[in-house]
């Protein structure tokens, strides 16, 4: 029995990977196809991230910086989409930028489905500055002198000629700041606009670095987090819409189940065939 | 126009998936294709976004000031001669002291101080007082597995031992998001092979 045991564990690690991968392929394909939309519950920080925007006056201007590239939009467009539709119920005026060059295509295309889904126009009911590059020298710009950093929007149009640019050429003149990033450019807008000039802050991320920003929630540095995929998906519950991002989350959750049974498998197998000890010199 | 875009996406995104069988040519051309792409597109978006503004309508507008930092990109330029080498460590030392004006103090207010305060802030009631225990407790045994000036004593071995518990929970997280932010780009793929390419699910 034991040289059963013995052989089918020797076996399980040495499984080819790509078994694996077709496994985790069948995980991703199979509920998207066939939904049973597991519930979603907002989490605490996503909830944070929502009262902020909700706290916020009808009709104030609000900056949003959209950092983000094809790599990892599949995390922060839902996010993006649901963020600004939130903004666009509550009649806000987003004033949006970018500090990633291949953003202004992802954003232009978030902001056409996020505004006729809410019936908002460019130009009057948001403006869109595009690509600013510099990172910590653009966003210190922001700090003093938006209309100077900006001369033009994305689109050609001065921004001097905007009815909205009007009241907002720097920080102070937005009641809260929402930046979307898979990078340290969260931490640029923290060092420089949460602790320099003190504006209230939102901050989505990817999920790879959303562990790294709890410590700013916790000493009040943000006001709210929405930490990838998951996160979106949240927004999109308290939003009150389905978009990618909850869409997505029953294939999350099968190929999380799918991972975990397969670490499982494998440290158990580990332990049986003492693999780990002869990989550690019989230290194990 | 967007068929096609779909089409070329759709093709390309299956070229890099072959490469889960194994490397071949397919997934090495929408490697290279995408480097060069790339590289172009950036070259591109920072002559339009960044020389084109900030240097040649400013100067060709009679303003001069935008040639001194245009001299200092092009200086950094010099480190591909040796001749011209020690141009680029002006150019540099001008970048560095810049920065490190603008990052120093930014990064002690908001990495540090801030930080700190939140560590030893008065502890609230309730559920909140376990929490910031726990954040207390965490930072100062982390503090003591990174402090290396002293041997360690007992108390401060075992104080590092706590710490490294307090790492492993830290990394533990962390990876388990990194896992599903893969997950979360392989979902965005396949929901649009499946949807825009193959029109197998509803419109968005």
């Amino acid at each position: 029995m034991a040289g059963v045991n013995g052989s089918f564990w020797q076996r399980l690690l040495g499984i080819d990977r790509r078994w694996i991968f077709v496994l985790i392929g069948l995980g991703t394909i199979i509920p998207l196809l066939r939904p049973i939309n597991l519930p979603v519950a907002a989490s605490p920080r996503v909830r944070a991230a929502y009262a902020a925007i909700e706290a916020v006056p009808e009709g104030s201007i609000i900056l949003m910086s959209l950092d983000y590239e094809p790599d990892i939009m599949a995390e922060l467009q839902p996010m993006s989409i649901a963020v600004l539709r939130h903004c666009f119920r509550r009649n806000l005026k987003p004033v949006i930028l970018t500090l990633y060059p291949a953003g202004p295509g992802l954003i232009e295309r978030a902001l056409e489905v996020a505004g006729a889904a809410e019936g908002k126009q460019r130009n009057t009911d948001y403006v869109f500055l595009g690509y600013k590059s510099g990172n910590q020298a653009a966003i210190l710009g922001l700090g003093d002198n938006i209309r100077g950093l900006f001369p033009r929007d994305f689109w050609g149009t001065s921004t001097d000629s905007l009815a909205i640019m009007q009241k907002v050429n720097a920080f102070a003149d937005s009641p809260l700041l929402i930046n979307l990033s898979g990078s340290a450019i969260a931490d640029y807008y923290i060092r420089i606009a949460s602790s320099r000039y003190h504006v209230p802050m939102v901050l989505g991320s990817t999920a790879v670095m959303a562990t790294d920003y709890y410590p700013y929630l916790s000493s009040g540095q943000i006001q709210g987090l929405i930490g990838g995929m998951k996160g979106a998906a949240e927004y999109e519950r308290l939003v009150g819409i389905t978009g990618d991002a909850r869409r997505g989350m029953d294939a999350q959750s099968l190929v999380h189940v799918i991972i975990v049974i397969l670490v499982i498998l494998g440290n158990v197998a580990a332990f049986a065939t003492g693999a780990l000890r002869r990989r550690t010199g019989g230290n194990s | 126009m967007q068929i096609l875009e779909i089409w070329v996406a759709s093709l390309l995104t299956l070229c890099v998936f072959t490469f889960l069988y194994r490397d071949n040519p397919l997934y090495r051309f929408a490697e290279h294709l995408f480097v060069g792409v790339s590289a172009g597109y950036l070259l591109a978006v920072q002559y339009q976004n960044v020389l084109r503004p900030n240097v040649i309508e400013k100067v060709a507008g009679g303003n001069l000031m935008p040639l001194i930092p245009a001299a200092l990109g092009l200086m950094i330029l010099g480190r591909l001669a040796k001749r011209t080498h020690g141009l680029s460590q002006w150019a540099l030392a001008f970048y560095v002291g810049i920065y490190s004006g603008i990052a120093v103090p930014s990064y002690l207010q908001a990495q540090i101080f801030a930080q700190l305060a939140d560590a030893v802030k008065p502890f609230g009631a309730g559920w909140a007082a376990i929490n910031s225990a726990l954040v207390l407790i965490g930072f100062l045994a982390v503090i003591a597995y990174f402090y290396f000036t002293a041997p360690q004593n007992r108390v401060h071995k075992a104080a590092a031992r706590v710490g490294i518990w307090f790492l492993m929970v830290a990394f533990g997280a962390s990876f388990g998001y990194t896992v599903m932010a893969r997950v979360s780009l392989l979902i965005a793929r396949v929901q649009f092979l499946l949807r825009d390419w193959m029109h197998i699910l509803p419109p968005a």
